[in-house]
């Protein structure tokens, strides 16, 4: 028995999320009263550094075919892994690539499955664990009665915790199906934080009335060391990237800390951020609805209170 | 092309959610059903453009029971020629992928069209499954799609930037905003969806392993606590010694 983890690499990098996976699988496989296995597809030469988050030990898919993802490869990748472990339960974070392959691992394993959960299961002779539902509004707790279970993990719902060290790493030899999709192409932005990773978010609507005012964001982000995000007409107009948009239709987050500058609150723009831990809005309408769901607001101009809490920013940091 | 496009029914975007008296079950006196958003805009329009472009099909799939034939309605207004309906009550995506995929299975469709997720359960899962279950690969969070020949090519949505991808068909396709452009249904459309056959289907069985045992509401905020515009240090500091979160 065991509790499987598949911790994500790019380029043969660990992102945070993969140390998240981890830690969450280890606390599951302590619930569970067994040791949590981690899984590596592709290249990934620090395999063992996830033994530190909890790993007992990691196994490694090294073929080269797993560098992109590709659902049926990885899929039967994970399928190998889950026999050679006898897991019974496999977590993945709800990322891009765990949202492509969470249904088919549980429809490969014939496993019941709970996408996108932000607790740690319990286990009082059934197993059940909490994920929130109808875009944030409400929150089901999922029994999950197959032998083997599938779970993919909200990314920022538990911080990674180094609890011991490297562990042995195994190769896993699988037989990976060649792949039917081809990778032309990766963009991402460089050197900022990936939004659905970010623990602090500064994010910005059409109160700011125009691209060319955005230095303000920038410079609370950069300050702060955090991700800049923005409402979904400002992403329509093109104002700001695509990628940058939250809400229901954009990206669903749930940072420790949400900025929300210059923006309503939209009931499609709060399915996307009520989740966040501490919610401030700056918004000149004292009946911006965004004000009811947040945790501190600021009844102003945007463009007076911004640099003014810069300044205070700057203050704060330079004396922390 | 012969393609399938999903489609599931969702409480409408802006409906307050309330359960049963013992949380068990989520209330539906005076919600507004709508067709999922992301199947809706996305999945089923792109499926009608490559149509309109190629020529071909585009039939509608959804899971459960007769009250969701207003939904499929709309989806045939909007162009699709035929729909199917799997007449049951699903209780899980699990559930709800089996049957699509033992209905498709026979069909050979190049493409099977959902949407990114369903704005209820949130769950990205069923088109992955049945995926998995025709054993097609699954090009998830597809934001861009051109097609030549039977070679697609897809930018999909990643964390911080886009993931450029060519597969052949068969696929299957989760859309996501920017695939396409909403369509409203004209009145032409409208008339003809009352002449268009909904093809009402046994389910086939399957015994569930997944089942929602309760619901909550999230805790209720506290009230939100108002700072004074000019003392932004205030702010800091609040956010530094009561929330601790810089």
């Amino acid at each position: 028995m065991s509790v499987l983890v598949f911790a994500e690499s790019q380029g043969g990098e660990f992102k945070k999320a993969a140390f998240e996976a981890v830690t969450y699988g280890y606390k599951t496989a302590q619930v569970l009263g067994t040791e949590c296995v981690a899984l590596c597809l592709g290249d990934a030469p620090n395999a063992a550094q996830l033994g530190q988050y909890g790993a007992s030990k990691v196994l490694h898919v090294a073929d080269a075919a797993l560098n992109n993802f590709d659902s049926l490869a990885y899929t039967g990748a994970i399928a190998a892994a889950v026999e050679a472990a006898g897991a019974t339960v496999v977590v993945m974070m709800h990322g891009s690539t765990g949202k492509g392959l969470v249904g088919c691992v549980s429809a490969r394993l014939g496993a019941g499955s709970a996408p996108g959960v932000n607790q740690i299961p319990t286990n009082d002779g059934s197993f059940k664990v909490k994920k929130n539902v109808f875009s944030g509004k409400a929150i089901a707790e999922v029994e999950l009665k197959s032998a083997i279970k599938v779970i993919s993990v909200m990314g920022n719902s538990f911080q990674p915790e180094v609890v011991g060290s490297d562990a042995p790493v195994e190769a896993l030899a699988a037989a990976v199906p060649a792949s039917r999709v081809s990778v032309k192409e990766v963009s991402r932005v460089k050197g900022t934080v990936p939004l659905p990773e970010a623990e602090l978010v500064v994010s910005a609507g059409r109160g700011m009335k125009g691209p060319e005012n955005w230095g303000i964001i920038e410079e609370m982000a950069e300050i702060l060391g955090a991700a800049t995000a923005c409402s979904r007409p400002v992403a329509d107009t093109h104002w700001r990237p695509h990628h940058e948009h939250v809400g229901q239709t954009g990206v669903a987050i749930r940072p420790n800390l949400y900025f929300a500058i210059g923006i309503s609150g939209a009931i499609q723009h709060l399915a996307g951020v009520s989740s966040s831990k501490v919610i401030v809005v700056i918004n000149k309408d004292p009946e911006a609805p965004f004000f009811k769901a947040a945790d501190y607001g600021v009844c102003a101009d945007l463009f007076d209170v911004v640099p003014k809490l810069n300044e205070a920013l700057k203050n704060f940091k330079a004396n922390a | 092309m012969k393609l399938l496009v999903c489609v599931s029914k969702t409480p409408d975007t802006t409906a307050k959610i309330s359960f049963n008296a013992d949380h068990t079950e989520f209330n539906e006196a005076g919600i507004t059903f709508i067709m999922n958003p992301y199947d809706e805009w996305y999945a089923l329009v792109r499926a009608m453009e490559l149509k309109e472009a190629t020529g071909g099909t585009v039939t509608l799939i959804n899971v459960g029971p007769a009250s969701n034939d207003a939904v499929i309605r709309k989806g045939l207004a909007i162009g699709a020629d035929d729909a199917v309906r799997i007449d049951c009550n699903p209780t899980s995506s699990l559930y709800v992928a089996k049957q699509i995929a033992e209905y498709a299975k026979e069909q050979n469709y190049d493409m099977v069209f959902c949407g990114k997720e369903t704005i209820d359960y949130n769950g990205s899962e069923v088109g992955g499954m049945v995926a998995d279950m025709l054993a097609m690969p699954f090009i998830s969070y597809a934001s861009e799609m051109e097609m030549n020949g039977n070679t697609a090519t897809i930018k999909r949505d990643i964390e911080g930037g886009k993931e450029t991808i060519e597969v052949d068909t068969p696929f299957v396709l989760s859309a996501a905003k920017g695939l396409a452009e909403q369509r409203i249904p004209n009145m032409r459309g409208i008339m003809q969806a009352r002449r268009k056959p909904i093809n009402v289907v046994s389910p086939v069985d399957f015994e569930d392993v997944s089942s929602v045992v309760s619901y909550e509401l999230p805790p209720a905020k506290a009230a939100c606590k108002m700072v004074d515009p000019e003392n932004m240090e205030e702010l800091v500091r609040l956010l530094h010694e009561e929330a601790k979160i810089i």
